[in-house]
């Protein structure tokens, strides 16, 4: 940027003026740059592509996840954290080190690492004495928290413990919510929001049937919340359809709820707004009835019946001799004009 | 016997087709919410507590995560399918459960000024090939850019014009050209970006160049002379300086091809006013003018008055210097739309 003005400086041509680097008011052309959030142009094009990537788009990426241990956390946490890496594995970023930070009172160091490793979920576990084996799962818009919900586990079984056949990593799941409480309670409706955000996968248009393998079963009862993986094995039933049975796989967790934090109506208003373009365009005058019969409808001017276009029987044409057969002749012909 | 076993056939063939459909069939009293797009299923029947609490906790859950999948399962082996290199697939519809978005809409890029101009005219952007023929060079070279097809600045032989100077570097000054173009060229590109993102440029004056002209010399003093709090009214002038010309607002024209129907209006309003019969007049400037003649007046009678006392009898001398400084000051009350009146400071 300085060496481009600086020669800019050094040029004298007749059309534009010179803009120093440093003037009296303060103005630098660096300034107005780092005012649109970039520190520096990109000097290759795959530097470009890749920020170029991590620009907002009308169809979004898919989300990644950022996994993040808090000061003391121990081993209950450190493995439950690691089994949802492996389940979230490609678009999950696991944080080595221990972040001493609390999300429910800062959340700027949370937004710092979401800015920088292009990610808008996050899974923070710590474990104290008031809340041990702790777990908050929260996502971000526009890299500012939108919303985090606190979890405990109460009890957890691990991905090594379950000694059964694993199935490779990056297939998406099948999420099922049972319970009426995700209707009803307004933190269960955000909580069952977030936890698909979360697990859902990238968003494909067709799935391989025989792929359909991981299930992962979310049950709200009593006030707790159970937290089952399991592997569908799809047997042969009479028809098509498959039968279904599940072996038992995966983390399993049965969770509380601690605190939570939500974001405002308009807030949430704006982070679900879709723009107009991705909204699917109707297609107008095309109509089906019940038996799947396409229907389509024309729009035609009012025609002048007497004045219509139809086919002509060079044969049947009046002559000049012909007149008193002619107007019988021409009775008949109307009328097979009118068939016809 | 043949009837008999007839019908053991049939009724055993009747008891299969019930169990096979039996195995794939799961009795709820909610039906279950589905939205294929993201293979997910939403169970809203109340859970059994008592059942749950009786049996082992793990093999209740997954008797009911068996149930709603194979529903799951179910629903999904409906979706049409298609047979995509030896793998059957199935399409899923659009998903249509409402997540929020990572990051908001994008906006709409900021169309530069050749952009404007071309939308204005209607000129479509015409698309070019990437390569050129080179003839000197007998082969396809880029349009633009390294190693370009019709490369000026890199020709070994450059014939001098009669009209130039004969010791001038020719070579030296086509790649100043050159650069000056790209200079200009980036310039353009930042003054875009600032505009688009409505970032104020320092204007006249505030960011010197090392030659500046007459005219913007001028323009500076003139900026300088009115950013007083007085708009420049008590600032001296130099002995002989002179008042600068083209000052003040440059005249907007409106384009040749503009909304015919506006100029149309604009024609007509203007003859409609040239027919009215009423004066137009600016109510503001009228009172305000009326207002300074009369204050006018009074200082000037008392100024009269006040001078023929002190002539004749010299009655109240500093009362009347006081009264002779002040100007008719706050008196008169405020007019309608009075402006604000300077207060007069020593002179």
């Amino acid at each position: 940027m300085a060496r481009l003005l600086r020669k800019l400086r050094k040029k004298s041509f007749n059309v534009c003026r010179v803009l120093p680097v440093r003037s009296a008011c303060g103005f630098t052309w660096s300034a107005v740059w780092s005012k649109f959030g970039f520190k520096r142009k990109p000097k290759t094009k795959r530097s470009k592509r890749f920020l170029q990537g991590r620009e907002p788009k009308l169809n979004e990426n898919i989300k990644n996840a950022m996994l993040i241990k808090g000061g003391n956390a121990n081993q209950t946490v450190t493995q439950a954290l690691k089994d949802i890496y492996s389940l979230k594995k490609p678009n999950a970023v696991m944080y080595k080190k221990k972040n001493i930070t609390r999300p429910f009172e800062d959340q700027t160091s949370l937004e710092f690492f979401s800015k920088k490793s292009d990610c808008s979920l996050f899974l923070f576990g710590s474990h104290n004495k008031k809340r041990p084996d702790n777990l908050v799962f929260g996502r971000m818009f526009d890299f500012h928290v939108l919303d985090m919900i606190e979890l405990g586990i109460e009890k957890f079984v691990s991905l090594k413990d379950v000694k059964n056949s694993k199935f490779p990593e990056g297939t998406k799941p099948l999420l099922i919510f049972a319970g009426d409480s995700f209707e009803t309670d307004n933190e269960h409706k955000k909580l069952k929001s977030l936890l698909i955000d979360f697990f859902r996968g990238p968003t494909v248009s067709c799935v391989r049937l025989a792929g359909l393998e991981h299930v992962l079963h979310i049950t709200a009862l009593d006030g707790k919340i159970y937290f089952r993986s399991y592997k569908a094995l799809l047997k042969k039933s009479g028809c098509r359809t498959p039968r279904i049975e599940l072996e038992d796989m995966g983390p399993s967790f049965d969770f509380t709820m601690r605190r939570t934090h939500l974001a405002s109506d308009d807030l949430y208003k704006t982070a679900h707004r879709q723009p107009k373009a991705l909204k699917p365009k109707k297609k107008k005058n095309v109509s089906h009835d019940v038996f799947g019969t396409k229907y389509g409808r024309l729009h035609m001017q009012k025609q002048d019946l007497a004045r219509l276009q139809t086919r002509k029987m060079k044969g049947l044409k009046k002559r000049k001799g012909e007149k008193a057969e002619g107007e019988e002749v021409e009775a008949t012909t109307a009328k097979k004009a009118k068939t016809q | 016997m043949a009837a008999c076993s007839i019908e053991d056939v049939l009724a055993k063939a009747e008891r299969d087709e019930a169990e096979k459909l039996k195995s794939i069939s799961v009795h709820k009293e909610l039906e279950l919410e589905f939205d294929p797009g993201n293979l997910i299923a939403f169970d809203k029947n109340p859970t059994d507590t008592r059942a749950f609490k009786k049996q082992n906790k793990d093999a209740f859950l997954r008797s009911l995560a068996r149930d709603n999948t194979q529903l799951l399962i179910n629903e999904l082996w409906k979706l049409p399918t298609e047979r995509v290199e030896e793998v059957i697939v199935a399409k899923l519809p659009e998903p249509t459960t409402r997540l929020p978005r990572e990051k908001p809409v994008p906006k709409p890029r900021p169309s530069t000024k050749w952009e404007e101009f071309a939308k204005l005219k209607g000129i479509q952007k015409k698309k070019k090939t990437n390569l050129v023929w080179d003839d000197v060079h007998k082969e396809w070279k880029r349009r633009w850019g390294y190693k370009r097809a019709n490369d000026d600045t890199k020709e070994w032989l450059i014939e001098v014009p009669e009209t130039a100077d004969p010791n001038e570097d020719q070579f030296s000054k086509r790649i100043k050209a050159k650069k000056e173009r790209v200079a200009k060229n980036e310039l353009n590109r930042l003054r875009n970006i600032a505009r688009g993102q409505k970032i104020k440029v320092p204007g006249v004056g505030l960011a010197p160049s090392d030659q500046q002209s007459k005219t913007e010399l001028g323009k500076a003093i003139h900026v300088a002379k009115h950013s007083t709090a007085s708009v420049g009214k008590f600032q001296g002038n130099l002995p002989k300086e002179k008042a600068p010309k083209n000052i003040g607002k440059k005249r907007q024209f409106q384009p040749l091809i503009g909304d015919f129907s506006v100029e149309k209006q604009k024609q007509l309003d203007l003859l409609n006013i040239m027919d009215s019969k009423k004066p137009r007049i600016d109510i503001t400037k009228a009172v305000n003018k009326q207002m300074r003649e009369e204050d006018r007046q009074s200082g000037f009678q008392k100024r009269k008055s006040s001078g023929k006392k002190g002539r004749k009898g010299n009655f109240s001398g500093k009362g009347t210097a006081k009264g002779k400084g002040k100007k008719g000051g706050p008196g008169g009350g405020g007019g309608k739309n009075r402006k604000p009146r300077m207060k007069q400071g020593k002179r």
